[in-house]
């Protein structure tokens, strides 16, 4: 374990990248290397004293300009286990709505010597964009409808710790596609462990544009979950966000669920069709409306696996952006 | 007396000839080489250079009053000058909004007072941009300033009702409505790019080029109707080229400009989520550009129209989808026209004359520019010269935002001088 992490080439999992913004900017070894790494802070996670030393003196800022009290929590615990010092600082209804740009935001932050930012945006692109003003690290914790990475790993870690290896495996993500960063980041990870997938929603709910990114890179689309279910080792199921309804991408909450919702019967039909089929959900659920109780707490579910994975993940992410670095702590 | 001599231009690809100006206005052209002894005449070499009659830009934001942090009209102008202009429409939407005859006034006079180009008000169509109530067309139509271009670019006049009533209105004084076409339905309010496969994966919300293409559609349907003259602002899509095509065949009296950066810039720049890139309308996919490219060429597009949308450094560096909207364009637009109508043999000199002064001064009635540089006209003159390669760098620039997307980019064809009756006002970059 602290061999391990004393590994000067560790931070190769980040491809000596100093940000990880999107996981198009990691290949299959990275992402490997990632997951690795999770496992073994997994390890640490169950262990009676949890905390490593390997960023003391470091200082992460979760910076949230959207509310998130599971991923806030998720990175505050990772850096915490890590030794680093966490702080917490909400960006809605603070200088952003005075009118003070992105970037003059940014700037105070980083000016008070972070090393890593952690950034919750509700615009796409805007962790992009903050690494470009700043030094620090800056880590993508969702942005607007465009991607989460770090939930895309620890979709894929919980998977493969119930699946085993996701080659050739069938995923199938299913909801509100459009307005999901989960699914862009999922769509690019999956694909690198070489999971085929298929994205099932009402045609209202798919993003512009999707029948020839679906081409262009490999992936199938289908407005019936029934014919989907019983063909896959994993079916992810998205939150569908009610204010969506004034959008009128659906007629009423009673039948989204009976065309697209994992019922109980659809869940009768996924178990009979594949016993070892699993389900997800990043969270947090629409019980009734996307999923029932009985699959959300069903044996199938991983979904509170998910969680437990994601302190993990963000260890290893902050472990590989950060150490082995001058000043870091070994 | 004032006089200048102009030697040696090639009248928009006609032959070199020598341009004679007394008074600010031509008086000979032809083979002046006698002539260039007069002691009290300026000389200006034009060898080599091609003359246009002086730019008219249909479409700027000047942002004053109002955010004279962005521009003023006098650095706005200043930026036209530069870049060949002789005339702008100045866009209405300014605080307060240009829907009075006072309002107008004030812009009219200030762009005298600047003294660069001729800066010609453009009317809000309705009060406060509201989309509701008519502006005092007629008032600000009877005013000082003259109205004839009335707009609510920035907003869609998105209300049929409203829309028939402007145009039918109008009509009495040979008035235009230039209209922002954008379903304000089918584009969100929180819209911020061109809809598809990349605004798909960068998770950006986007319209679709029918968000334009439906109202470009009612519009002519509506000129039909009253009879009146519809004008198509910045059109962006290959589907808006086919409708006014359509509308030209059937007599419809309708006119369509296109923006430089429409004629270049794709939908894929904004793969960086850079705002620099965010205009309205939004960057579109090459099909569309192609098609514009084409429609510009054979005429079913009357005019470019720069669409110079001046914004303060901070009012861009916010997330992608919360910043402000527009490019700058002024400085630019012949270099881009010439580098990619002229340089791939789409459009000729003659041609560009037509599409960035003839048209845009016809459609905006004003008589005293675009007019063939011939004996008798006024002497409105920009000179071009067609070789040089300039590469665009936005710190050089007299706006004064830096908002440039040409920034980097280099450009054939370059504006050497300009003449706004008689007075050169600028000469290669700078202010005469």
């Amino acid at each position: 374990m602290t061999t391990m992490l004393n590994t000067p080439a560790a931070s190769a999992a980040t491809g000596g990248r100093r940000h990880l913004l999107s996981i198009a900017d990691l290949d299959t070894a990275q992402i490997r290397t990632l997951l690795d790494t999770a496992a073994e802070m997994h390890g640490v996670q169950q262990r009676e004293v949890k905390k490593l030393p390997t960023l003391r003196g470091r200082t992460v800022v979760n910076l949230f300009f959207e509310d998130s009290t599971r991923t806030r929590s998720s990175f505050e615990l990772a850096g915490k286990w890590l030794s680093a010092d966490v702080i917490n600082i909400s960006g809605k209804g603070s200088s952003t709505s005075k009118g003070e740009s992105l970037r003059d935001t940014v700037l105070t932050v980083a000016a008070m010597g972070v090393d890593a930012l952690v950034i919750r945006h509700g615009a796409s692109g805007a962790a992009q964009q903050v690494s470009q003003w700043v030094d620090a690290h800056v880590i993508n914790a969702g942005d607007g409808t465009h991607e989460h990475p770090t939930q895309a790993l620890l979709d894929a870690y919980t998977m493969e710790r119930r699946l085993g290896s996701l080659e050739g495996r069938h995923v199938a993500i299913v909801g509100d596609l459009t307005h999901s960063r989960v699914v862009r980041s999922n769509l690019l990870c999956l694909r690198r462990l070489g999971a085929r997938i298929t994205l099932v929603a009402p045609p209202t709910l798919m993003p512009a544009g999707i029948a020839s990114w679906a081409a262009a890179d490999g992936f199938d689309l289908s407005n019936d979950l029934d014919a989907v279910l019983p063909t896959v080792d994993a079916v992810m199921m998205l939150r569908v966000q009610r204010e969506r309804m004034s959008g009128g991408f659906f007629p009423t909450p009673r039948e989204y669920t009976v065309g697209y919702g994992l019922t109980r019967d659809r869940l009768n039909a996924l178990v009979a069709a594949n016993p070892d089929a699993v389900i997800c959900h990043p969270g947090p659920m629409n019980r009734g409306l996307e999923i029932a109780a009985d699959a959300a707490d069903g044996a199938q579910s991983l979904i509170l696996d998910q969680v437990s994975a994601g302190v993990a993940v963000r260890m290893s992410v902050l472990y590989h952006l950060l150490s082995g670095e001058e000043g870091s702590a070994q | 007396m004032s006089a200048l001599l102009i030697t040696g231009a090639d009248l928009a690809g006609s032959g070199a000839q020598d341009l004679l100006v007394e008074d600010g206005v031509i008086t000979e052209v032809g083979s002046l080489g006698g002539a260039k002894g007069q002691r009290h005449w300026d000389v200006l070499d034009a060898d080599g250079l091609v003359a246009l009659p002086g730019l008219v830009d249909l479409h700027t934001h000047l942002r004053e009053p109002g955010r004279e942090d962005a521009e003023t009209i006098a650095s706005g102008s200043a930026a036209a000058a530069v870049g060949g202009y002789t005339a702008v429409l100045a866009m209405a939407n300014t605080n307060p909004v240009t829907d009075t005859a006072e309002a107008a006034e004030r812009v009219f006079d200030l762009g005298r007072a600047a003294g660069l180009v001729d800066v010609q008000p453009v009317g809000a169509v309705t009060k406060g941009l509201a989309g509701e109530e008519l502006a005092e067309l007629g008032l600000m139509h009877r005013s000082r300033a003259g109205v004839r271009v009335f707009s609510d670019d920035g907003r869609c006049v998105s209300d049929a009702r409203v829309m028939r009533r402007a145009l039918e209105y109008v009509r009495a004084f040979g008035g235009v409505v230039s209209q922002h076409a954008q379903d304000p339905h089918l584009a969100g309010s929180s819209a911020c790019c061109h809809e598809g496969e990349l605004s798909g994966r960068l998770g950006l919300p986007g319209w679709p080029g029918i968000a334009e293409e439906t109202i470009v559609a009612r519009d002519v349907m509506l000129a039909r109707h009253t009879g009146s003259r519809v004008h198509v602002a910045h059109v962006s899509t290959a589907g808006s080229v086919e409708v006014v095509r359509w509308a030209k065949a059937q007599g419809i009296d309708v006119t369509a400009e296109v923006t430089p950066h429409h004629l270049v810039l794709t939908t894929d720049l904004l793969a960086g989520y850079d705002p620099t890139f965010k205009v309205n309308p939004p960057l579109r996919p090459q099909e569309d550009v192609d098609a514009l490219r084409a429609a510009l060429a054979d005429g079913t597009i009357d005019a470019v129209a720069t669409d110079h949308a001046p914004h303060a450094r901070h009012d861009k560096e916010h997330a992608f989808v919360d910043a402000a909207f527009g490019m700058l364009g002024l400085e630019t637009a012949l270099s881009v026209v010439s580098d990619t109508m002229v340089r791939t043999g789409r459009l000729d000199w003659a041609g560009v004359a037509r599409v960035m002064s003839a048209n845009p001064a016809r459609i905006a009635g004003l008589g005293d520019h675009g007019q063939p540089l011939a004996v008798g006209s006024p002497a409105n003159i920009t000179l071009v010269d067609p070789t040089a390669r300039v590469t665009v760098d936005r710190s050089a620039s007299l706006s004064l935002s830096r908002n440039n997307p040409w920034h980097g980019r280099t450009l054939q064809g370059a504006v050497q001088a300009t003449v706004l009756r008689g007075r050169v006002t600028a000469q290669k970059g700078a202010l005469a």
